[in-house]
């Protein structure tokens, strides 16, 4: 036997299926538990996502309570609650203690969760660093389910130490999770309040209270309207992969093509799928599964040579100009805020929609770079600033027309604050950590254009504000100067001080001060 | 001019502002502008002269309401100097004109390089000499010979003051001549040469008025040698380092200064000559041994006055373009290297005997 043939049969003997669960054990960082400050973080993260998240879809106003204790060196218990319909008792051990499990992956609407990881990646962290399994407290109006439960994670599968179930007389619904795990609490920057003082300015209905080790934080809902529920819409044509298009061939019901594209995609009608067929050469009639390889790449092409109008807007749930403008004021002291809401566009056949906001002046430091908000679907970006989308737009702004310095490639500098709300029925982010937005050009295009219009808008307050106060200044500078020259006129003249003083006045009332700014006058040349 | 006719100048200056002000328009001041660019070589009156440039200073505009704040200070500043007959130095003026102005922490005048220049506004705007503002000028240079002078009512003979001479003040507007009698005026750059032709008497001799400038001629001794020269058609001679410095010291004795070219038909003595030294002077009087190598900034400024149009006469360029050749200079001192004696003896007599002059 030759050697390669017995190191490749030895390897082959080596080779078996990895779970889900346990990969992620191996790479919890992408996950977003790479160190012990951020794992606290995501943690709480998470919990609070599935609460907004939950409240949204059953049109409840939310009340998210999280509660964070240090019970050891490097240890915290960590309880989040919230009043959200709660989850039925056979799918609570699914839905806490198994990977990819959740009913919002294959869909398309904007939600904050996606993938059926996140909740479950907390659960697993805690269990890998404090070996104790996680209470879930869960109801939906009925009896209260308390499980205790860890995660097997070479099955994938959740294995449930305890249930036990009390009486609900006061018909609480909602969800409780307690864990306990292992982290490093602070309170600065990339920090839980921060977290949750971003999520209180992207969710002004949200009512937000933290237990944090150094007393409670409160964050008051600004507004009763619980946001209209973004619809589930079907994939746009535009932009749509070769690949998906391929698997939606694959697995779709209908029985023939112009059925598949009418009913499969959003936005086509009988007309354009006409259009489509000729183009592609294809029948109508055809079963979609009976398409070769070329002919579905025909038919790609095809998709996206026709004029479609844009997706509807309707799976998207912007926060819109007047709650950004809100969110901002309640938690910053600035001078001018200003909001811009883009119409919504297309990536790679998702329909998205980008927000701006800027807080301008006030109490905002002027000397230091801006302050940058990133939210993907209400949810606020701590980490990975650099390779986002939003942040990469940003810098790539010529903030100099609006009156701020610019140092290359970076932000700009001086009393700003930019938040930027990305939303979408399915967010490109780079990693699971779900912390930054990947830089699709047509996504790059339309944050860089709400940019540009909310920094016109800007940089016309700015402006008029400079006026105001060069204005100001000049007045000053002459009145500062008129009781020394009406003192020299007099003892030239003989006539009276005051009198030429309050002459000199009246030329500043009258407008005297704008004179010299609208005549150019030739500048004295000295030796 | 009589000081009354000043005085006027300067309430005119006010009343003028004061106009404006009443009709509601913004106050302005012209003033001719005293840049390079403005300087202009009289050919029929052989003076450096200003322009027609003038530049408008206005109150109310922000780049010159302080300036023109300054000047309206300055100008009653020197009203009342008329007024109460006092003479004073512009450092004097920067301090009586200098306190914090009023609900504010900023000074009328942060520095005397503030005050100086608007004096020189008033006199350009107004013209008048700064002397005629009762503001004195640089004390230097003096003077020897027989002339007699009443000098703020004190009758002083030139010729009967010892080794020291007569220190000439700034303001020669209001001394009278009593009796001059002398062939010439010999103007010497330097000091040491001045001590020696003093001392060994030279003016006595040759019957001249002997004034040393002591570098760059002051405001003083140039009004005092156009002056003397004027009232009592006296030939005048200029003696200094032959090199581009003393040439030129001896061209603003002649025609005036860049920098003050609103008063050369006040300050310049058009038909001065000069006398030495020069550079075909090494050859002719043996100074080859005592002369020294020149600078780069010699050869610098040789290169500037030849294209000065004050310097065009085939005479200079041929002395110019002698010292830009050769690469040689030499000082008054140079002389004495062929005895001590050698400049009042032998040099100066000769020189004057054959008209050995340069225009």
């Amino acid at each position: 036997m030759a050697v390669e043939q017995r190191v490749a049969e030895r390897m082959a003997k080596d080779m078996k299926e990895i779970s889900i669960s346990e990969f992620f054990e191996k790479n919890r960082h992408l996950l977003g538990y790479e160190n012990s400050t951020k794992a606290l973080i995501t943690i709480v993260k998470e919990a609070v996502d599935n609460s907004l998240d939950g409240c949204d879809e059953a049109g409840i106003l939310p009340n998210i309570v999280v509660t964070l204790k240090q019970i050891g060196v490097d240890r915290f218990k960590i309880v989040a609650e919230d009043n959200g319909p709660g989850i039925v008792e056979s799918k609570i051990p699914f839905a806490f203690g198994k990977m990819l499990f959740g009913s919002k992956f294959h869909r398309l609407k904007q939600s904050r969760g996606t993938q059926g990881i996140g909740i479950s990646g907390a659960i697993l962290y805690s269990q890998l660093t404090t070996g104790k399994p996680a209470k879930i407290i869960s109801s939906t109006g009925g009896k209260i389910h308390e499980f205790e439960l860890m995660i097997d994670t070479v099955q994938n599968e959740p294995s449930v130490a305890s249930h036990i179930t009390h009486t609900n007389k006061e018909r609480w619904h909602g969800i409780k999770i307690e864990l306990e795990a292992e982290g490093n609490y602070i309170e600065r920057y990339q920090s839980i309040p921060e977290y949750l003082r971003q999520t209180a300015i992207a969710n002004p209905y949200a009512h937000i209270v933290y237990n944090g080790p150094n007393g409670t934080l409160k964050f008051d809902r600004t507004t009763n309207i619980v946001p209209k529920q973004p619809k589930e819409i079907k994939p746009h044509p535009y932009g749509i992969e070769l690949g998906i298009l391929r698997r939606m061939l694959a697995m779709t019901r209908t029985k023939n093509l112009r059925a598949f594209l009418m009913r499969d995609f959003t936005r086509v009608g009988s007309r354009s799928a006409e259009q489509i067929f000729r183009l592609a050469k294809l029948e109508s009639s055809r079963k979609p599964k009976s398409l070769d390889a070329e002919e579905s790449e025909r038919l790609h092409k095809s998709l996206q040579m026709v004029k479609l109008i844009a997706p509807p807007t309707n799976c998207l749930s912007p926060l819109t100009e007047q709650l950004i403008e809100n969110g901002l004021k309640k938690e910053l002291n600035a001078e001018y805020f200003v909001a811009v809401t883009r119409p919504p566009s297309v990536y790679r056949g998702n329909p998205f929609q980008v927000e701006v906001g800027l807080a301008y002046g006030g109490d905002l430091n002027p000397n230091s770079a801006a302050i940058l908000y990133r939210f993907a679907n209400k949810v606020p970006l701590l980490y990975h600033q650099s390779s986002c989308a939003i942040t990469k737009s940003v810098e790539a702004v010529d903030w100099k027309r609006y009156g701020f310095q610019h140092p290359n490639s970076s932000v700009p500098v001086g009393p700003l604050v930019i938040l930027v709300h990305f939303a979408s029925v399915w967010v490109p982010f780079t990693s699971e950590g779900k912390q930054a937005i990947a830089t699709y050009p047509a996504i790059m295009k339309d944050i860089k254009l709400a940019l540009q219009d909310a920094g016109r808008k800007l940089a016309k307050f700015v402006r008029q504000k400079k006026q105001a106060r060069d204005k100001q200044l000049r007045r000053q500078l002459f009145e500062r100067y008129i009781p020394e020259l009406a003192g020299s006129l007099s003892k030239l003249t003989k006539k009276e001080k005051n009198s030429i003083i309050s002459n000199l006045e009246e030329i500043i009332k009258a407008g005297g001060s704008r004179i010299s700014e609208s005549k150019k006058i030739k500048k004295e040349k000295e030796e | 001019m009589p000081k009354k006719r000043t005085e006027k100048k300067l309430v005119g200056l006010g009343e003028d502002v004061l106009k404006d002000i009443k009709q509601k328009k913004n106050p302005k001041i012209e003033i001719p502008i005293r840049s390079l660019s403005n300087v202009v070589y009289d050919e029929k009156t052989k003076s450096l002269t200003l322009g027609d440039k003038v530049s408008k200073r206005f109150f109310f505009n922000v780049a010159h309401a302080k300036k023109f704040m300054q000047t309206m200070m300055v100008a009653a500043f020197c009203k009342e100097l008329l007024n109460e007959k006092i003479h004073t130095s512009l450092r004097d003026m920067y301090y009586n004109l200098k306190h914090t102005i009023s609900n504010s922490d900023e000074n009328t005048f942060d520095e005397q390089r503030e005050s100086d220049p608007i004096v020189i506004d008033l006199e350009v705007a107004l013209d008048v000499l700064r002397e005629q503002l009762h503001l004195s000028a640089d004390v230097r240079g003096r003077a020897v010979g027989n002339v007699t002078i009443l000098d703020r009512g004190d009758t002083v003979n030139l010729a009967k003051l010892g080794s020291g001479g007569y220190a000439i003040p700034s303001n020669i507007e209001d001394i009278k001549f009593k009796k001059v009698n002398a062939k010439y005026i010999l103007v010497v750059e330097k000091n040491a040469a001045f001590e020696r032709l003093h001392e060994d008497k030279f003016w006595k001799k040759h019957n001249c008025v002997l004034i040393g400038a002591q570098g760059q001629a002051a405001r003083g001794v140039r009004r005092l040698i156009q002056r003397l020269s004027n009232e009592f058609k006296l030939p005048v001679y200029v003696f200094c380092d032959s090199d581009p410095y003393g040439w030129y010291i001896y061209s603003v004795i002649k025609f005036g200064s860049m920098s003050l070219a609103h008063v050369s038909d006040r300050l310049g003595t058009p038909h001065a000559r000069y006398i030495g030294l020069t550079i075909s002077d090494i050859e002719k009087f043996g100074l080859k041994d005592f002369t020294i190598k020149t600078r780069d900034v010699d050869i610098k400024r040789a290169k500037d006055m030849m294209k000065y149009k004050w310097f065009q006469h085939p005479a200079w360029q041929k002395e110019l373009k002698l010292l830009i050749k050769g690469k040689r200079k030499a000082e008054l001192e140079a002389l004495s290297g062929r005895g001590l004696r050698f400049m009042t003896e032998k040099y100066l007599p000769q020189k004057i005997k054959n008209k050995e002059f340069l225009p």
